[in-house]
């Protein structure tokens, strides 16, 4: 590293390094390893051996009933391959990543531009749109299975107040899957918003001047200036959401747990169901991995992607 | 709301101030209005399910179950809330909560911020390959680990122990790396004075780097205790002992017998969910910016 001037501090390095320093071996400065072992310990054994266990697991028929394990290698692999169960569960949870991506983007964006439009107010409308991102999973599942209970629940009530029939919110195949989705959107666009936030108040206004000076009118701007600006923000947002959607279980397994009918099972609950319910731990490694490959898979394309719009 | 923008106006409301772009909206008058109509629905909208619990938790389960769009529809109790301290089960919870998410966050904050800094200076054997792994696992969903996990507190006999539920929890490569990164930055040369001084290197770290990190460290610290707090999946699977339960974890195992005692199960969420209000209200300013600025959130 190029010696960097201190700021506001008094500035030894002019001086030269002393030889010698009284009580010091010459040649090793630094903190040594001491200092990355009571990190290193516990990452290996609560995250490098658990990961290459799990590998090691899912060649095996391992069972939390049995202790006998004995190796199976691919059956497992093949097995999921031909489940019907994982094919389904995997289509729930990219059904519930595209329903809850996109307005997950998309409100954030519009979010972040009526709270930077100047307007006051700001810390009020901050707190609005963030503070559901601060509360519990179990807590945000409680308000929204009121919020959704078919007899006097917000959701029909206010159906009812418009003159619609009742809708069954999380007893309805075809429309629990959007519930979720809608109480994720609630739960999580927070974060996005303040992303977008923080970009926004990031961007230079030298362009945004000179297109006012040039006649252009506030959508003209918005358009044309700042939002082509946020392009590399919404990218990033966009990655970070789809793979955070893909990971879905805990609201879904409070709310619904997967109900009704399987119809909002993602494929993480599956593996769940497989490892803890169904006692299978070797075959619930392997679906595990399955979709780890595939998350590894969307991020790598999603690398390419990014790269292609630099 | 004025739509005028004389200098005088101006030099009382400093852009900065108003932290936003007012170019964005032109000088008219409709795009202010509208805007600020579609705010006040918007923020409507996100509040709306959270007065909703809250109006309902303040009621009797007999007021709560007439329909009705009021939200307030009976007398103002708090009934709810002396039922549901009364059960124990909640406090007991919150405790557990506090000692899990508060032990998590001081052994995570204490070995991360060390690791980071010998990541950061250190010259040893191995670093290079270490850290290299300590970033790739920034990449493995903690979901993944849930099954080998389980077998692995198993063979430990962890199952249904504080530390099955804290030690898993205290491994964050991507606090480390946050972490790193800020060391990085800091220059090197009020160290060197230290040494030069004679401190040994735990002493520079300490009374050297440490203070000068305090913005990051904090912030970190924060984001480590609320993803603890509001961890589900591993302390609901290790955990079966309602004595050892988290907040989360309990709620979601009585969440369906409450049955339809939505006062109760509303005023046991907001009493769930206050700690964190509080610390949001309290670090407010640093939590938004530490969010915008290293993306970091969420566990």
């Amino acid at each position: 590293m190029t010696t960097t001037t201190p700021i506001g501090a008094p500035a030894p390095t002019g001086e030269p390094p002393l030889a010698a320093s009284p009580g010091r071996r010459t040649g090793r400065r630094g903190p040594g390893p001491l200092f990355v072992l009571p990190f290193a310990v516990p990452f290996v054994l609560f995250l490098v051996w658990p990961v290459l266990q799990g590998i090691w697991m899912s060649f095996t028929d391992s069972s939390l009933a049995l202790r006998d394990t004995s190796f199976v290698g691919l059956d497992n692999y093949a097995e999921a391959f031909g489940d019907p169960d994982v094919w389904s569960s995997l289509g729930n949870t990219v059904f519930f990543t595209a329903a809850s991506s996109v307005p997950l983007v998309l409100i954030a964006l519009a979010m972040a531009l009526l709270v930077h439009s100047g307007l006051a107010g700001q810390w009020a409308w901050r707190l609005s749109f963030f503070v559901p991102y601060l509360l519990p999973v179990t807590v945000v599942t409680l308000i929204w299975t009121w919020l959704y209970q078919p007899d006097v629940g917000l959701g029909n009530e206010l159906l009812g107040a418009l003159g619609l029939e009742p809708v069954g919110w999380l007893s309805d195949e075809s429309v629990a899957m959007w519930s979720v989705a809608a109480l994720t959107v609630w739960w999580t666009v927070g974060f996005n918003f303040l992303l977008y936030l923080a970009a926004l108040q990031s961007l230079p206004t030298v362009f945004d001047e000179a297109a006012a000076l040039d006649g252009a009118g506030a959508w003209r701007r918005m358009w044309s200036v700042t939002l082509p600006q946020l392009r590399r923000t919404t990218v990033l947002v966009a990655m970070l959401q789809i793979l955070a959607s893909l990971k879905v279980f805990d609201q879904i397994y409070i709310l619904t747990k997967g109900g009704p009918n399987g119809s909002t099972r993602p494929i993480l609950e599956y593996v769940y169901d497989v490892g803890f319910t169904g006692y299978r731990l070797g075959y619930a490694s392997a679906v595990s991995y399955v979709f780890f490959a595939i998350v590894i898979l969307v991020s790598l394309a999603q690398l390419r992607l990014f790269r292609q719009e630099d | 709301m004025s739509t005028t923008a004389s200098p005088v106006r101006a030099r009382r409301l400093p852009p900065r101030e108003r932290a936003g772009s007012p170019m964005l909206l032109g000088h008219g008058r409709l795009p202010r209005v509208l805007a600020g109509t579609a705010l006040v629905v918007l923020a409507g909208v996100w509040l709306l399910p959270l007065v909703w619990a809250v109006a309902t938790s303040l009621q009797s389960e007999q007021d709560v179950a007439e329909p009705g769009l009021s939200p307030f529809k009976g007398a103002f109790t708090l009934d709810a809330y002396q039922q549901i301290l009364e059960r124990g089960n909640v406090t007991v919870w919150a405790a557990n909560s506090f000692l899990v998410a508060g032990l998590v966050t001081l052994i995570t904050v204490a070995i991360s911020t060390l690791a980071a800094y010998g990541f950061s200076r250190g010259a040893f054997r191995g670093r290079r390959v270490l850290l290299t792994v300590t970033v790739a696992a920034v990449m493995v969903p903690p979901q993944l680990l849930v099954v080998p996990l389980f077998e692995q507190m198993l063979m430990f006999n962890l199952v249904d122990t504080y530390a099955a539920v804290i030690l898993p929890q205290v491994v964050a490569p991507m606090m480390v790396f946050i972490l790193k990164r800020f060391f990085d930055s800091v220059p090197r040369e009020l160290e060197d004075a230290a040494r030069l001084d004679g401190a040994s290197e735990l002493r520079v770290f300490l009374s050297v780097v440490l203070p000068l990190s305090r913005p990051i460290v904090a912030a970190v610290s924060i984001f480590v205790f609320i993803g603890a707090w509001n961890n589900f999946m591993w302390p609901f699977i290790v955990t079966n002992d309602p004595g050892l339960m988290t907040l989360p974890v309990g709620l979601a195992t009585v969440k369906d017998a409450f049955g339809i005692q939505y006062a109760q199960a509303m005023a046991s969420a907001l009493l769930a969910a206050l700690p964190l209000v509080v610390v949001f209200l309290l670090f407010q300013r640093r939590i938004v910016s530490s969010v915008a600025t290293t993306g970091l959130g969420g566990a």
